[in-house]
């Protein structure tokens, strides 16, 4: 494992504390919406494995392409759907 | 390549940035959403030896699938439809995983097995929280002895397996697909026995577990992208989990091992006493209302069940046009995931500036005229405060107690979530109207508007 990889990890748990403890409440369930939608980035992993000719791995990053779509594309719509709603008079 | 992912971790850290604020928060969730649209073609424009052909299969076929969930759920089923994202999202991350370890046996083992371990666990445990929310599954506590022994026997033979699969298995195929099954069945037996009270907390965990999970993946396939979405969204879900549980004044292990809710409560003090309790017709409310200034509603996830948000938004109007000051006290767990009462709110158009969350609006209950109470329980019980006796002593509540007249809305007498009877029913300020929400508002409305 790449101390590189380690690092980047490291850093981006601290980026992450800082700018989800600046959502004030009323906004938790889009940010855990939207940010269920942010992991779906396994999509590109997804993408990655369905290879010409991989046979069994292709199959298995099929269903995981399916099961990260339904993520990244149901994630922001069903958070924008919620936004959208946030009004003030 | 990397460059790429870059741009759209930029993207999503500014996207998440721009969520501090309900003004800019669609921007950032449109911007978070062009970040992932730059990765995913960077990543198909890497590649030559892709299959284009499943791809826009698994895509369209995902696509849809996601478009349908999202524009058909109902708001108050969003904790659901998380639960079971949080679930898809940790299987992707373990299939990927899998698919690897089965193309390129020599992949790191103990990478892909702490990727695959996360990500079942997240799988059958957001199916099984999915279940309790929308009642498939008993929403109590289901508790046999021993369980936690099972759940810590099933947890050592996996670590065993990822750190030293030679151990107790023949080769790595089989500790591989042994650590699968296993981690399916612990993320079973380790949501089964929370109670549905407790999966505001449970959703915000295993949502951290899927962030987790992608991460992990990413190690496996050595890539930014993946890393620091996956550190971005497992800091999130841990900083939800942690508000929930301070919401609920309980420790995670408490939620997870305490099995509370398994039976019915053990009796509470204020059980014994007599309460003093005095009923009111909303004819007598709608005269306290219109003789007060300042006004503070507290809905609970009661409010929402009877889809009662529009007429109480009425109710408020119609106050607001009196002249009145009316604000909404959120409290932490007033729905059933975090932040969730404040999105069933705005749906029924209540302005946001007048959300107020605890820390904001307790304060102003000292000076406040009427705190009317719809569908709360237990977040206004005063018990919280100062009676060590009960189970809920402790838990950050709603002072409502402080003003001058609490009205609370109640179907009956049933106590709430906790078991407890609420001693604020009887307290000198407190008035009663009883019935259901919808029917009680209706006629409250019909009241303040004839007056």
């Amino acid at each position: 494992m790449d101390v590189n990889l380690i690092t980047i990890f490291i850093l981006a748990i601290f980026v992450g504390n800082e700018i989800i403890n600046k959502v004030p409440p009323t906004l938790h369930t889009p940010l855990m919406s939207g940010s269920n939608a942010i992991s779906g980035i396994a999509i590109v992993g997804a993408l990655l494995a369905i290879r010409v000719g991989g046979e069994m791995g292709t199959y298995i990053g099929l269903a995981a392409l399916i099961c990260a779509t339904i993520n990244v594309v149901g994630g922001f719509l069903v958070t924008d759907r919620m936004l959208k709603m946030f009004k003030k008079k | 390549m990397n460059l790429f992912y870059l741009i759209s971790a930029v993207c999503f850290i500014l996207g998440l940035k721009r969520l501090s604020h309900p003004r800019t928060a669609r921007s950032g969730n449109f911007l978070a959403a062009l970040g992932m649209l730059i990765a995913i073609a960077a990543t198909l424009a890497s590649s030559n030896v892709l299959d284009t052909n499943l791809i826009l299969i698994g895509v369209g076929v995902g696509s849809l699938i996601g478009f349908l969930f999202a524009t058909r759920v109902q708001m108050t089923e969003m904790p659901q439809m998380v639960a079971i994202f949080n679930g898809l999202g940790g299987a992707a991350s373990a299939l990927i995983a899998s698919a690897e370890f089965l193309s390129n046996p020599n992949s790191p083992y103990i990478i892909v097995c702490l990727s695959v371990f996360i990500g079942s666990l997240t799988f059958t445990g957001s199916f099984i929280a999915f279940g309790k929310l929308q009642g498939i599954i008993s929403g109590r506590a289901i508790t046999f002895k021993g369980q936690q022994l099972f759940n810590a026997l099933i947890a050592l033979a996996s670590l065993v397996l990822i750190l030293t699969p030679n151990l107790l298995a023949s080769d790595l195929m089989t500790a591989f697909t042994v650590i699968i099954i296993l981690a399916l069945i612990l993320g079973i037996g380790l949501t089964i026995p929370i109670g549905g009270a407790d999966m505001p907390v449970v959703i915000s965990l295993l949502n951290s577990y899927s962030g987790v999970a992608a991460a992990a993946t990413g190690f496996l396939i050595d890539n930014q992208a993946l890393i620091i979405s996956g550190s971005l969204v497992g800091a999130s879900g841990l900083i939800l989990t942690n508000i929930m549980c301070k919401g609920m004044n309980r420790s995670l292990a408490n939620v997870i091992f305490g099995a509370v809710g398994a039976e019915s409560s053990s009796g509470s003090s204020a059980e014994g006493k007599e309460m003093n309790i005095k009923s009111y017709s909303t004819t007598e409310a709608a005269m306290i209302l219109d003789a007060a200034e300042k006004i503070i509603i507290v809905p609970g996830y009661g409010l929402a069940v009877a889809q009662a948000q529009h007429i109480t938004r009425e109710v408020a109007d119609t106050l607001e046009s009196k002249g009145k000051k009316v604000y909404y006290a959120i409290h932490p767990v007033a729905g059933r995931m975090p932040g969730h009462m404040n999105v069933l709110l705005a749906e029924a158009n209540v302005s946001y500036d007048l959300l107020k969350d605890l820390d904001e609006i307790n304060p102003e209950f000292e000076d406040c005229d009427v705190a009317l109470i719809l569908g709360a329980n237990d977040v206004v019980n005063p018990a919280a405060r100062h009676d060590q006796s009960s189970p809920i002593y402790g838990m950050p509540i709603l002072n409502v107690d402080k003003s001058k007249t609490v009205i609370i809305n109640k179907r009956s007498m049933n106590p709430g979530f906790a078991g407890v009877q609420n001693e604020l029913f009887g307290y000198d300020n407190s008035i009663m109207v009883f019935g259901d929400a919808k029917d009680m508002l209706n006629s409250l409305l019909k009241e303040i508007k004839e007056l």
